[in-house]
């Protein structure tokens, strides 16, 4: 968000992993602080007031989603880039729906994590290329059936928002090119429009991720989990 | 993600792109200048033709049969030409003349045949045809074989001097007066209106058949072809036995029809159709079966030849690769005796087992498939793959060929590219099933890729062309590779996420 280095919260429950991406981010980002669950996690993060939290998606005491949806009601501007190494989809999309602002593997390389955070902070959405595959996935489905929905809390209202329900052609084209390894400037390039253009496509996509109220979403992570 | 140069003698790692092929490209230049300076010269004679003829009115001399454009004998043709018709009016009108004249109009046919000069549309133009700019060469092989197509005369200026062709005419046509006369005094106006101008029909017929220049009658004789049933080549006493039977068939049927209104029978009609059409099925039969054979071992060939591509891809695909994973590997011992003996149970699980190498056989599903891939490349080539997968389906011979082609485009990466990590991204939607296999790597060239490298040409276009997919290739030297893999799904089996 600003033009000095972001300052960054670590929350994951393996010691060594937080220290070797301490080492790795180095000087290009400010950490404040370091968390090994949940609740410690909450209490670290009203109190640093970071600018991003780099969150495992799985924790001890809970999804990383918890510790999203629990700070994200009184601070708002905190972003969470959720860093997983299982790559569960429904746990990833969990954390997403809870309001991460994007997805990345730990297997990622630090100049990329570096951008990803920078990114974060500035209030775009960061989509890895799994994260990418996993909307088309779930987005993929029919539109719902009416009446059709005895799948989970979400499938009690089961209207469908064409705005919010679908991804229109070009968000699915981004996201596309997001799961083949494309970088936003390889998009940009392939598509022929402005790396901004791209942004605002992820971020758009980003925001029907969070706010769809399909019982797809859920059917669909339920589906993951039994496969 | 370069060709997969197997054996592997042309270095490999180290090479950036391909040596360029043998240095054909000027010759084709000059070549093809050449070829342009002579259509010039050519196309200035037409037009000098085409003028002298606009100005001469109807030149007569210019009306030609056009035996590159034949149904019969290409007068049709050659009279649209002469006009600037279209040879299709030109024929439906000639059918409608000819029903309108009771028969008069063929003998005009066969006399406009004998006396139309040939060779127009074989050379090119009628013009051309004339000996305004015959090309040397043609000249000197029409001078060389007399009566060839493109000498431009009539057949009738040789039939003149043929006395026994113009016997046997005379012969023929009186014969055949003499049957009218007994047919005419069985019955019946039709014999008599339609019959007696084929005796003119009949003894041009003759003389065309003498006498027509030697691509005519090989023309000719495709024509009347399944008249002798080609029985040529088999045994021509059965062949004679056979259409006299068929003539004796046709006569009586064709009787029985004839004399229908003379008679009260009722089913004198429908035994003169049966008999006419036993006649038909006796003398075309043969040809008609030659014909389906003909088909049938074609198609046999057609699956033997894309069978044979299958086996040499897979062929490719285990041994060939390995055998240049060894040679590039050949300072660890170790690793070089794991890669012979992996190899090795393969082939014999293959050979003896019939289980095919990289066959997806305990695998059932896409995704399944897709990691497998995954787990090869990476285990083989200790080159890191990322898969996004969307969608998943169950696999059929289609998709496997579609993974099998994915699993050369991965291992072709792997091996050439020299990038860090691959992507996989495969995904499922109701219509098709797309994988797309990419790359930062070092890229290639696609134009010097030499035409013996199956990797791309074999085991990923040919594959997929094969079961109906589709394949684009995007890829320059330095800027990495995208391979898309497209293969069409069959409606029965689509599903989504597994379910």
């Amino acid at each position: 968000m600003s033009a000095t280095v972001p300052r960054v919260v670590l929350v994951d429950d393996h010691g060594i992993f937080r220290s070797g991406v301490r080492a790795e981010l180095g000087s290009a980002v400010d950490v404040v602080g370091e968390a090994d669950d949940v609740a410690p996690a909450i209490a670290l993060i009203e109190q640093a007031q970071p600018d991003v939290v780099l969150l495992d998606v799985h924790l001890p005491g809970g999804g990383g989603g918890k510790v999203v949806s629990a700070v994200r009601e009184r601070w708002p501007e905190v972003r969470f880039l959720a860093l997983s190494a299982s790559d569960a989809p429904e746990d990833v999309i969990g954390v997403i729906r809870a309001g991460a602002r994007g997805y990345v593997t730990k297997t990622i390389s630090t100049a990329e994590l570096l951008d990803a955070i920078r990114r974060v902070a500035s209030g775009d959405a960061v989509f890895s290329h799994r994260l990418a595959g996993f909307v088309l996935d779930a987005f993929a489905s029919l539109p719902d059936s009416p009446g059709g929905g005895a799948g989970g809390p979400a499938a009690v209202k089961p209207s469908f928002d064409p705005e919010l329900d679908q991804l229109t052609s070009r968000e699915r084209e981004v996201l596309r090119l997001i799961a083949q390894g494309y970088t936003y400037k390889e998009i940009a390039r392939e598509l022929y429009i402005s790396v901004k253009t791209v942004e605002t496509h992820v971020s758009s996509v980003l925001r029907k991720l969070q706010l769809s109220s399909r019982h797809q979403l859920t059917r669909w992570a339920t589906e993951r989990r039994l496969a | 993600m370069p060709p997969c140069p197997n054996p592997g003698h042309h270095g490999g790692m180290d090479e950036p792109t391909w040596p360029p092929g043998p240095p054909g490209g000027w010759r084709h230049d000059r070549h093809g200048h050449a070829r342009h300076g002579r259509w010039r010269e050519d196309r200035a004679d037409r037009l000098a033709a085409h003028v002298h003829w606009w100005r001469g009115g109807w030149n007569w001399k210019a009306l030609r049969r056009d035996s590159g454009d034949r149904l019969i004998g290409g007068v049709a043709a050659g009279m649209a030409r002469f006009r600037g018709l279209n040879p299709t009016t030109v024929r439906i009108v000639f059918v409608v003349v000819a029903l309108w004249t009771q028969g008069w109009f063929l003998p005009f046919y066969c006399i406009g045949w004998l006396l139309i000069p040939g060779g127009g549309g074989a050379a090119g133009s009628p013009e051309q045809a004339g000996g305004v700019s015959l090309a040397p060469a043609v000249g000197v092989a029409a001078a060389a074989v007399p009566g060839d197509a493109t000498d431009g005369t009539s057949i009738w200026s040789r039939a003149r001097q043929d006395s026994r062709g113009i016997t046997l005419a005379l012969a023929v046509s009186s014969l055949f007066a003499v049957f009218l006369v007994l047919a005419g005094a069985l019955n019946d106006e039709l014999i008599q209106t339609y019959g007696w101008p084929q005796v003119v029909t009949v003894a041009c017929l003759v003389l065309i058949w003498r006498n027509a220049p030697r691509g005519e009658q090989a023309a000719l004789r495709r024509l009347v072809a399944p008249l002798g049933g080609l029985g040529s080549d088999t045994d021509r006493r059965s062949t004679v036995i056979r259409l006299g039977l068929a003539c004796v068939l046709l006569a009586i049927g064709t009787g029985w029809l004839l004399t229908t209104h003379e008679s009260l029978a009722v089913l004198q009609p429908l035994g003169g159709f049966v008999l006419i059409v036993g006649a038909a099925v006796i003398m075309l039969g043969p040809w008609w079966l030659r014909i389906a054979r003909d088909l049938v071992l074609e198609r046999q060939a057609r699956a033997r030849a894309e069978e044979r591509a299958d086996m040499a891809a897979r062929i490719h695909d285990s041994v060939l690769q390995t055998l240049a994973l060894i040679q590039r590997r050949a300072d660890d011992p170790a690793q070089v005796t794991q890669l012979a003996r992996a190899q090795e149970r393969e082939l014999r699980s293959w050979l003896f087992e019939g289980r095919a190498p990289g066959s997806m056989a305990e695998v059932s599903s896409l995704v399944e498939g897709v990691r497998r891939i995954q787990q090869d490349a990476e285990a083989r080539h200790g080159v890191p793959v990322e898969v996004v997968t969307v969608g998943d389906c169950p696999l059929d011979s289609d998709l496997e060929a579609l993974l099998a082609a994915a699993r050369e485009a991965v291992v072709n990466a792997a091996k050439w590219s020299g990038a860090a990590v691959i992507s996989l991204f495969a995904e499922v939607t109701d219509d098709d099933v797309e994988l797309v296999v990419r790359d930062r790597g070092r890229g290639f060239d696609p134009g010097s890729v030499p035409g013996d490298r199956r990797g791309m040409a074999e085991s990923i276009h040919g594959r997929m062309n094969r079961h109906g997919g589709t394949v684009s290739v995007h890829t320059a030297v330095g800027e990495g590779t995208k391979v898309s893999l497209k293969m069409p799904r069959n409606a029965m089996s689509s599903t989504r996420s597994g379910a």
